[in-house]
């Protein structure tokens, strides 16, 4: 170090700064164990709010259904045995608590929704990732992405200001609200998840696929049909499953256009209620919170959490069992 | 939970009022109001029109149904409570375990009235038997032509108040009684306007709600007339017959309930003056009908006399029923 000339501010000023940078590490390494540790603890908090969200939903939800069940008026029979739903005192000559009124309700919506969204997303994907040259393909998918940010209560509007005069235009059976105009709006709904989440797992099949495809002497449809999508299948189940848990789930859509008639019927014209319309409506009228209709909120809302979570493990499996790694 | 609905009766509230020459700045305050969407119209018409002479209270009116909205009004949670049917003995207990005294004020008459779509041309009149086959369990016809001979073979689709509306409550005892039940096949919704919606959208469809609605959709819908037990005549619900008592049994009086503390309020007692003041033409331009004079006079003189309490209950809790005029006197009021 003395052998830097003296007198030279450039050189000296350079040695300080080395000299500084030599001892910076040694000066703060508990400030920096520290700040790791910091880090660390802030992260693992992250992670823990997640957690503890989850826990305490499934805890109240448990909770509150247990509850439900210590009623009189309902056994655990009568709740999955019956497809009569009729929670309100006042109607009926007693209050019926058969939750299948509201699961075919649920399950019809979202059928009719999946009718719509899954080939019509595949298809679509499809034809961005294999098909549309780049500059359709920029256009398209900004477009797409817009549909899937228009807020849910809109489509319910659409859905029962022009989707069901059209329908009741085309088949006069069709009730003012009816399960087929709801599905239809979910599935407008649906499509650009399906849509999107398929297009990456179709574009995520690498290149040298295809290339084989065509070496062999397939057409772009063969490629597509035979190697392409399959190959893609893991992801593209995916995207199915998300969006039917999606479908599940829709609650303002239904609110507005499907209903407020618990009923078990395959008939898509009839007016039906689905869970999670139910809830709605029902937490919307001040009911008491500690009679037994309040607490029938909580078991439906137990046995939405029950079928989404099913949909999640299927997946699950689906995934590890369709998984192709290409590298 | 409240709504607050926006879509009634837009341009009766826009016709303004023609007093007020000069606003009133210095009143300031909030005023907390909710219960029967049934009484809606006549609370935020009285709320809009007074707010052109005090821009600087605040009143809010929410829907909660009248149930819902005594649940807040008996904790003390909202200073006037709309009503559209008198308090309950339950309610009335809640209220005075929690030592909230109340002035009773009924504002308007309303005739409760049965919709059918536009182009039904079979129901020309219901009478009430028949109205039971519809609306009660008992009764259940699944098809018009088992509520008279000679209808056409249609599902009877059914659109109903929710369970915790007054207009429910009323309607329930009309036609099912103290005993019996209403269907629970029939959609029901808090909100009327989805009611207006199903009605006018299906042709074979049947509903109730208060004459406001109607009035308010009087395009897209059909009134039924009901006949009259006691004149044995078809009686379609207008100012004239709901007034003089011929549109039976489907006509009653509507309230609103103030809580006596918040009648302390400068704001609030301006607000209530006023609304008295200004209810008989409040009704008449929100599709209702105005009460007697004579019943006005009688509100006038709970306030002065400070006299809380209902009409509408003996002291054994026993429901007490009538002409208002007979009911709201000060010999029947308990406290």
């Amino acid at each position: 170090m003395s052998s830097v000339a003296a007198g030279d501010p450039e050189m000296e000023s350079l040695e300080k700064s080395v000299e500084q940078f030599l001892q910076k590490p040694r000066k703060n390494l508990a400030l920096v164990r520290l700040r790791e540790a910091i880090v660390f603890f802030l992260l693992i908090c992250c992670g823990l709010f997640s957690l503890l969200v989850t826990v305490s939903i499934v805890f109240v939800l448990i909770s509150e259904t247990i509850t439900f069940f210590d009623f009189d008026a309902v056994t655990l029979g009568s709740f999955v045995g019956s497809a009569k739903w009729s929670p309100q005192e006042g109607l009926g000559d007693t209050q019926n608590f058969g939750v299948w009124g509201l699961i075919s309700g649920t399950l019809l919506v979202t059928t009719i929704a999946m009718c719509f969204a899954l080939p019509l997303g595949l298809i679509t994907a499809i034809y961005l990732s294999e098909y549309a040259p780049r500059k359709v393909r920029n256009a398209l998918k900004p477009i797409l992405e817009i549909l899937a940010g228009i807020p849910t209560v809109v489509y319910g509007f659409f859905a029962l200001t022009t989707i069901t005069p059209l329908l009741q235009w085309m088949h006069g059976g069709f009730e003012i609200y009816n399960a087929t105009s709801a599905g239809i709006a979910v599935g407008i709904l649906c499509f650009p998840t399906v849509c999107s989440l398929a297009e990456d797992a179709l574009q995520a099949v690498p290149n040298s696929l295809r290339d084989g495809a065509f070496g062999l002497g397939g057409t772009k449809f063969d490629a597509t049909v035979k190697i392409i999508v399959p190959a893609a299948l893991s992801g593209i189940v995916s995207a199915f499953l998300l969006a039917i848990a999606r479908a599940i789930g829709e609650t303002m859509i239904v609110a507005l256009a499907a209903g407020s008639t618990p009923q078990a019927t395959l008939d898509p014209r009839e007016s039906i209620q689905t869970m999670t319309g139910f809830m709605a409506q029902t937490v919307g009228g001040d009911i008491s919170n500690f009679d037994i209709e309040y607490y029938s909120l909580y078991a439906v809302a137990f046995s939405l959490f029950l079928m989404t979570l099913t949909l999640t493990m299927i997946g699950n499996l689906v995934r590890r069992k369709f998984r192709e790694a290409y590298e | 939970m409240m709504a607050l609905r926006f879509a009634v009766l837009p341009a009766l509230l826009l016709a303004g009022y023609s007093v007020a020459p000069a606003q009133n700045k210095q009143l300031r305050g909030e005023i907390e109001i909710d219960g029967s969407s049934t009484v809606y119209p006549i609370s935020e018409a009285a709320a809009a029109t007074f707010n052109k002479d005090f821009p600087n209270v605040t009143i809010n009116v929410g829907v909660s149904g009248t149930g819902g909205g005594f649940k807040r009004f008996t904790v003390g949670g909202t200073d006037i409570s709309d009503a559209s049917r008198p308090i309950k003995d339950s309610e009335f207990k809640a209220a005075k375990e929690k030592g909230i005294q109340f002035y009773e004020v009924p504002v308007a008459y309303d005739g409760l009235t049965l919709v059918v779509h536009k182009e039904n041309d079979w129901v020309d009149q219901l009478t009430v038997d028949e109205i039971k086959k519809i609306f009660t369990t008992a009764g259940n016809a699944k098809t018009w032509s088992q509520v008279r001979e000679g209808w056409p073979n249609r599902e009877i689709k059914i659109f109903a108040p929710g369970t915790d509306s007054g207009t429910f409550d009323y309607f329930k005892e009309v036609v099912a009684g103290k005993t019996g039940a209403l269907r629970d096949d029939m959609s029901t919704s808090e909100n009327d306007n989805v009611l207006v919606t199903g009605v006018s959208g299906s042709p074979a469809a049947i509903g109730f709600f208060g004459v406001a609605y109607y009035e308010a959709n009087k395009d897209k819908l059909k009134a039924v007339p009901v006949v009259n037990p006691a004149l044995s005549e078809p009686v379609s619900p207008t100012p004239t017959t709901i007034e003089n008592g011929t549109y039976a049994p489907f006509s009653r009086p509507l309230f609103i309930y103030v809580n006596a503390k918040s009648f302390t309020r400068p704001e609030v007692r301006k607000f209530v003056a006023f609304y008295l003041q200004n209810a008989p033409d409040l009704a008449a331009r929100t599709g209702y009908v105005a009460l007697p004079k004579k019943v006005y006079e009688e509100v006038i003189n709970r306030f002065r006399g400070r006299q809380t309490g209902t009409h509408y209950l003996t002291d054994e809790m026993e429901k007490r029923s009538g002409a208002v005029e007979e009911v709201y006197q000060a010999k029947n009021l308990v406290n």
